[in-house]
């Protein structure tokens, strides 16, 4: 069961004649990723709509379907017959190509991220610095569509686009780098196996450690940052830009900027299950029948749910409050956390170990939150109406 | 030479020779981006894997957006009136010749083209990482401490004084 895809696949490329087996492989594990993650795009763009309704007490939707379940292929329906309108002053070229050059670089990370046991698409040497490799050309997309549109709140929503995601790409990539340092590899796969095996019944999974646990939090902050979402959705607050870097977008490359938006947070969530949730490990060992797919795809969703209730829990910060965050925060934590990994792995192993490398993740919080609060004590908030 | 370095060495030079002759600053932005992405894919296509990731994330990612940065807040995008070619181009192509010419003259000259090819090394990451950490790791420091003082400055010319906020 858990060979199966692999088995599958295997199968497949045995039908055809040896010197086209390559080439044919590659298509199998390029289709099969072309084909899961939109359709996951489509199945969270429901889950999405249904838990922010649930949070905002409605219903969410609920006509196209039992339960509204249809309502992704109605949207998928509306964003293909909608006509699409360009600009009369924008750049033919540069507005049509921005969509796809966000698009396309994100399926291209999608393919380093292991998915189950054998189950990496593009299994190489340096797969992580791949992955934000490919993600760099995001920025990139982002200044085309806003630059492009002729409009100035385009510009402006793209202009901080980029310098959000130049910021939380430091502490993205810092916070991975524990993580890189414990494994002594940047194959993705070679990660996971680093996280094999069990402390008695708990998973050695790199989350579970003091610094695995500070980086997992400062990689989740920063990617949420990185994909543009709640409360870090300055570049397209509606009520301040219009939509941002794609106001000028309509039907279909409005679906494209949409779906590179998700597609990229499930890439990042899947380079964060990769980095410190153990990849597709199980988390017991009673539980190692269930299929390693399973396992990541399980975590994909969580991370995603948790996704979902950020978004309708907290509100938008201020464009100070989010670079302050970045540099004064999450920077210095990152690199502590980097040095707190690099004592994880010379101190002998035990209980001590445990406790010096959470008392210095625990005293660098609390020493910066201190000294950025500058002493301030915040009290109970008081509500005038809502109490 | 094979066929898809070459094609990629095509590619990068017509990219380059574009974003020279475009008019729009900002295309050729653009198109310089298309040239390092070229490279980068050459970088990859002779099999080193780290240099050209690190090209793409550093160049493309930093550097080009950079450069984007700076053209949107110094001057306006819209092209400018004068001709394109000017008399400072025949400066600029007879010191690109000579440059051109004492390089060629050199790269010919060499002994290494007459030396056999030895195998492609096979050099993982890792194994990279322990060299700038070992041999090379006095060069390391003093780029470290060269950015550090680049990094420094430009948050002292950044930074307000305090009456003006």
């Amino acid at each position: 069961m858990d060979q199966l895809l692999v088995t599958l696949k295997h199968w497949l490329v045995g039908l055809v004649p040896s010197q086209y087996a390559p080439f044919f492989s590659a298509l199998l594990s390029v289709g099969a990723i072309a084909v899961v993650f939109p359709a996951l795009f489509a199945l969270t763009t429901l889950l999405e709509r249904k838990g922010l309704g649930r949070i905002q007490n409605r219903y969410g939707p609920n006509r196209v379907g039992p339960y509204g379940l249809l309502q992704p292929i109605a949207d998928g329906l509306k964003a293909l017959t909608k006509e699409d309108i360009v600009p009369r002053p924008a750049d033919k070229v540069v507005h049509f190509l921005a969509p796809l050059v966000l698009v396309v670089p994100v399926f291209l990370a999608l393919a380093v991220v292991p998915m189950g046991r054998h189950m990496t698409a593009l299994d190489m040497n340096a797969g992580v610095l791949f992955f934000f490799a490919a993600g760099a050309a995001t920025e990139l997309s982002v200044f085309m569509a806003g630059w492009s549109s002729r409009n100035k709140y385009s510009l402006l929503g793209a202009m901080r686009a980029i310098a959000q995601m130049i910021s939380y790409e430091v502490p993205l990539i810092l916070a991975s780098v524990a993580a890189i340092m414990a494994a002594g590899s940047l194959s993705t796969t070679q990660i996971v196996e680093a996280q094999a095996g069990y402390w008695g019944c708990v998973p050695r999974w790199f989350v579970l450690t003091p610094w695995g646990f500070a980086g997992f939090i400062l990689f989740m902050v920063a990617a949420t940052a990185e994909s543009n979402r709640s409360p870090f959705d300055l570049p397209e607050g509606e009520s301040e830009l219009v939509a941002g870097y794609y106001t000028e977008y309509t039907g279909f490359k409005f679906a494209l900027f949409f779906l590179g938006e998700y597609l990229g947070l499930f890439a990042v969530s899947g380079l964060g299950i990769t980095l410190f949730l153990g990849g597709w490990h199980a988390p017991l060992p009673a539980l190692e029948w269930i299929p390693s797919w399973a396992w990541f795809f399980a975590k994909l969703l969580v991370l995603i749910a948790g996704f979902i209730w950020i978004r309708g829990t907290l509100p938008r910060l201020r464009i100070d409050q989010l670079m302050g965050l970045a540099w004064k925060f999450m920077l210095p934590m990152a690199l502590v956390n980097i040095g707190v990994a690099g004592l994880w792995r010379f101190m002998p192993g035990g209980w001590e170990r445990w406790i010096v490398c959470a008392l210095c993740v625990g005293a660098a919080y609390l020493l910066l939150g201190g000294l950025l609060s500058g002493g301030k004590v915040f009290a109970k908030r008081v509500y005038r109406y809502a109490d | 030479m094979t066929a898809p370095i070459a094609i990629i060495a095509v590619l990068t030079l017509a990219a380059a020779v574009t974003a020279m002759s475009l008019r729009n600053l900002v295309h050729c932005a653009l198109m310089f981006m298309a040239a390092l992405a070229g490279v980068a894919a050459l970088y990859l296509g002779l099999g080193a894997q780290f240099v050209g990731f690190a090209q793409v994330l550093i160049y493309f990612g930093a550097v080009a957006i950079l450069i984007v940065f700076a053209i949107l807040l110094t001057r306006g995008t819209e092209p400018p009136r004068e001709p394109i070619l000017s008399k400072a181009w025949i400066t600029g192509i007879a010191i690109a010749v000579v440059v051109f010419g004492v390089l060629s003259a050199m790269v010919l000259s060499s002994k290494a083209l007459t030396r056999e090819p030895g195998p492609t090394p096979q050099l993982p990451v890792h194994q990279l990482g322990a060299q700038l950490m070992t041999k090379y790791v006095l060069p390391l420091e003093v780029i470290g401490l060269l950015l550090t003082a680049a990094l420094i400055g430009a948050v002292v010319i950044a930074m307000h004084d305090e009456e003006g906020g």
